[in-house]
């Protein structure tokens, strides 16, 4: 396994020597690709850019990502000295170029077919005022169930295609004495949880109504009151020390077969992988309830800055151009345990989980069921994304909350600009 | 012998001074003058200077997450400074025995100050989680009845995070009661003691008003110590469940740094200075005025 990646790192670097340019230049990146299989996704990448001759440097940040990261990074834009690229997805890129600190990325974009290989979905917020700006990396499915089919069979239970199922199911698994939902009560893990409801009761329809276009209207409809209750009645199924847990210990009761199942985004495979797991076999990855024919997404994407350097800009275009080349997206997906952004590509190299995903994925985008993720900073600002990630969130702590209270202050929270 | 050079270089003593002045001008009240004026604008993602008048304050007080996190500022300021006042005072009191290996357990029970609140907030996360700690120990036990998820009740969780508080805080107000208590003249006691004061009497109405200063100065570094935290909630809860445990720090961080609302962040923080301020400069005020 380790040596295919190799050799397709030095085939990668090889392919792309080909268009070495006479400019030398340095792009300097800000990433949380550095354990792992990332890790070496990221070493194929900067592999690329040297074998074009230009120079690479990490964007280093003292304590991690996430916060952090971006605070320096804010900091580094206002004083006039942007990286080349950053790690930022979804509104969140609008945010930053309504600022005026993204490059145009157009001539890229049309050399190499973009508006071609990616969905529209997914090209509209890489763009800003019909402008590229950003380059996407790669495609995460949020609506994924996990499920031990050791757990399911000894409670006597199928793995649920529709909430009603999912319900007899966790009832079967309980009276088993195993927990039937596996769930880490943090705030996003919650508004995770929520939105596979919503889309698997409420509909596509729905979904996108409410939750990316925020209408008023259709948040204080019964569709959403019953979305509102399902979505409660799931907390009577995980177990009390939920709260705070983290996501991968959640998923480590799933393969440990003390609870049956976990909704969660497809990066909990990397767990199952790590735990030596075969899926089909010891996992079974299933489209969350009701959600079979549509796909959550959540697209990572590098947010290109406006640089002073002519050499720096030209190492910049090479950096867009090799994220988006299916070399790389085939390589770094692999490891990462995501699929492809790029339409078209080959899965042969995939396993069956992604393999389900990318056809999903191809299917959706045609018929447009492909909604972007709300939970995961894809659908609205952040702002307004959090707002409601703290009305959800409180509604499933709140045992005395009725649906309708929660309603009321999930349409107050869209208004949050 | 200095006198004379003193005379001869007035500017000497200034200009050793000014580099820590101006940093300090700078780098303190230069940033609150910033994060004042970030307060009234509309800054985002990244600070912009268009002047919004008090349109922040006003999404703030309109914003329920704040009121929480006011509320649970006053439900876990009281608790963290009344219990840890309390329970480094009955240690003092204890440990002003003339008992054996006092040296000992006074550095035992002011250990918690040397740790981090991050340290003392995942510990006491792992003891009071049920899953995990005391509840699934007494489990073990044999106690089955046994109950104890105040960490996971979102009506509860923020009295952990003051257990926590005060464990960490009580040994340090323990060290500044025992200094007051050392500090007070012996004669006194053996004065009270003939004329036939019982012990606890000499305490309630001798001793403990003459800590009055101790007191103050006390409150005052446990006060701005409660409308500070933050890494401890970080550490213990971080904010959870939902947000039932937010305080004023967490609620300005979140705004501020996850969710591209520096206006609102700048808003929360102003509030939270002038809280501090409240306390502190009537308490400064007279100070200085005794000094005169």
């Amino acid at each position: 396994m380790n040596k295919t990646m190799t050799l397709n790192a030095l085939a990668l670097g090889a392919l792309l020597t080909c268009a070495a340019a006479a400019h030398a230049g340095e792009v300097e990146v800000l990433h949380w690709w550095t354990a792992g299989g990332e890790a070496k996704a990221a070493a194929a990448l900067k592999a690329t850019l040297q074998a074009k001759g230009h120079t690479w440097k990490d964007f280093a940040v003292a304590g991690g990502g996430g916060d952090s990261a971006m605070t320096v990074l804010k900091s580094r834009v206002v004083s006039g000295n942007a990286p080349a690229a950053a790690q930022i997805k979804g509104p969140s890129l609008q945010e930053w170029a309504r600022e005026g600190v993204l490059a145009n990325m157009d001539d890229v974009a049309k050399a190499e077919k973009w508006d071609e290989s990616l969905p529209k979905v997914v090209s509209d917020i890489m763009k800003y005022k019909g402008n590229y700006i950003a380059a996407p990396v790669n495609v995460h499915r949020v609506n994924w169930l996990w499920a031990n089919p050791e757990a399911f069979k000894k409670a006597g239970a199928k793995v649920p295609t529709n909430w009603d199922e999912f319900f007899v199911a966790a009832e079967a698994l309980k009276k088993a004495g195993i927990t039937p939902v596996a769930h880490g009560g943090q705030n996003w893990q919650d508004f995770t949880t929520f939105e596979a409801v919503a889309l698997g009761v409420g509909g596509v329809e729905f979904y996108k109504k409410a939750l990316v276009q925020l209408d008023p209207a259709t948040l204080n409809s019964p569709t959403m009151e019953n979305v509102l209750s399902t979505f409660k009645k799931v907390k009577g199924y995980t177990d009390k020390n939920a709260p705070g847990r983290d996501w991968n210990l959640a998923t480590a009761m799933v393969i440990k077969g003390e609870a049956g199942m976990q909704i969660m985004g497809d990066w909990a495979k990397g767990e199952f992988i790590a735990a030596g797991k075969v899926p089909g076999k010891d996992f079974v990855c299933a489209p969350a309830p009701g959600t079979a024919k549509s796909f959550t997404f959540n697209v990572d994407s590098f947010a290109l800055f406006k640089l002073k350097n002519d050499a720096n800009v030209k190492a910049q275009k090479d950096l867009a151009t090799a994220i988006m080349s299916p070399e790389f997206q085939e390589l770094f997906n692999l490891n990462k345990g995501s699929i492809p952004v790029r339409l078209g590509m080959k899965m042969d190299k995939f396993d069956d989980c992604a393999k389900t995903s990318s056809a999903d994925f191809v299917a959706t985008a045609k018929s447009g069921a492909l909604v972007p993720s709300i939970a995961h900073g894809m659908a609205v600002p952040s702002a307004a994304e959090g707002a409601i990630k703290d009305a959800v969130s409180q509604f499933w702590n709140t045992d005395k909350m009725s649906a309708k209270d929660a309603m009321a202050k999930i349409v107050a929270a869209a208004k949050t600009k | 012998m200095s006198a004379p050079s003193a005379l001869r270089t007035p500017w000497l003593p200034k200009l050793v001074v000014a580099p820590s002045f101006i940093l300090s001008f700078l780098f303190i009240y230069g940033l609150m003058a910033w994060n004042g004026y970030l307060s009234v604008s509309a800054s985002r993602l990244l600070p912009n200077y268009e002047f919004v008048g008090l349109e922040q304050y006003e999404i703030l007080f309109e914003n329920e997450r704040w009121w929480v996190a006011l509320r649970n500022l006053a439900v876990f300021g009281g608790l963290f400074i009344g219990g840890g006042m309390a329970v480094g005072l009955l240690l003092a009191v204890l440990l002003d025995q003339k008992i054996r290996a006092e040296g000992l357990l006074r550095t035992i029970y002011l250990y918690p100050m040397a740790l981090s609140f991050i340290v003392t907030g995942t510990a006491w996360k792992w003891m009071l989680n049920p899953g995990l700690g005391l509840e699934h120990l007494m489990h073990q036990w044999g106690f089955t009845e046994f109950e104890f998820g105040w960490l996971v009740d979102p009506d509860k969780a923020i009295y952990c995070v003051a257990i926590a508080g005060i464990w960490q805080s009580a040994g340090f107000v323990m060290a500044l009661f025992l200094a007051g208590l050392r500090g007070i003249d012996d004669s006194i006691i053996k004065a009270a003691q003939v004329d036939g004061a019982s012990l606890p009497k000499i305490y309630w109405r001798i001793l403990i008003p003459t800590l009055r200063p101790v007191f103050f100065s006390t409150l005052m570094v446990v006060s701005h110590l409660a409308i500070k935290s933050f890494d401890l909630v970080m550490a213990l809860t971080a904010g959870g469940p939902g947000y039932a445990t937010d305080l004023p720090a967490t609620f300005m961080y979140t705004m501020a740094f996850s969710r591209g609302q520096i206006g609102l962040g700048a808003a929360s923080a102003t509030v939270m200075l002038a809280t501090v301020a409240a306390i502190v400069v009537p308490y400064l005020y007279s100070e200085l005025r005794v000094k005169k």
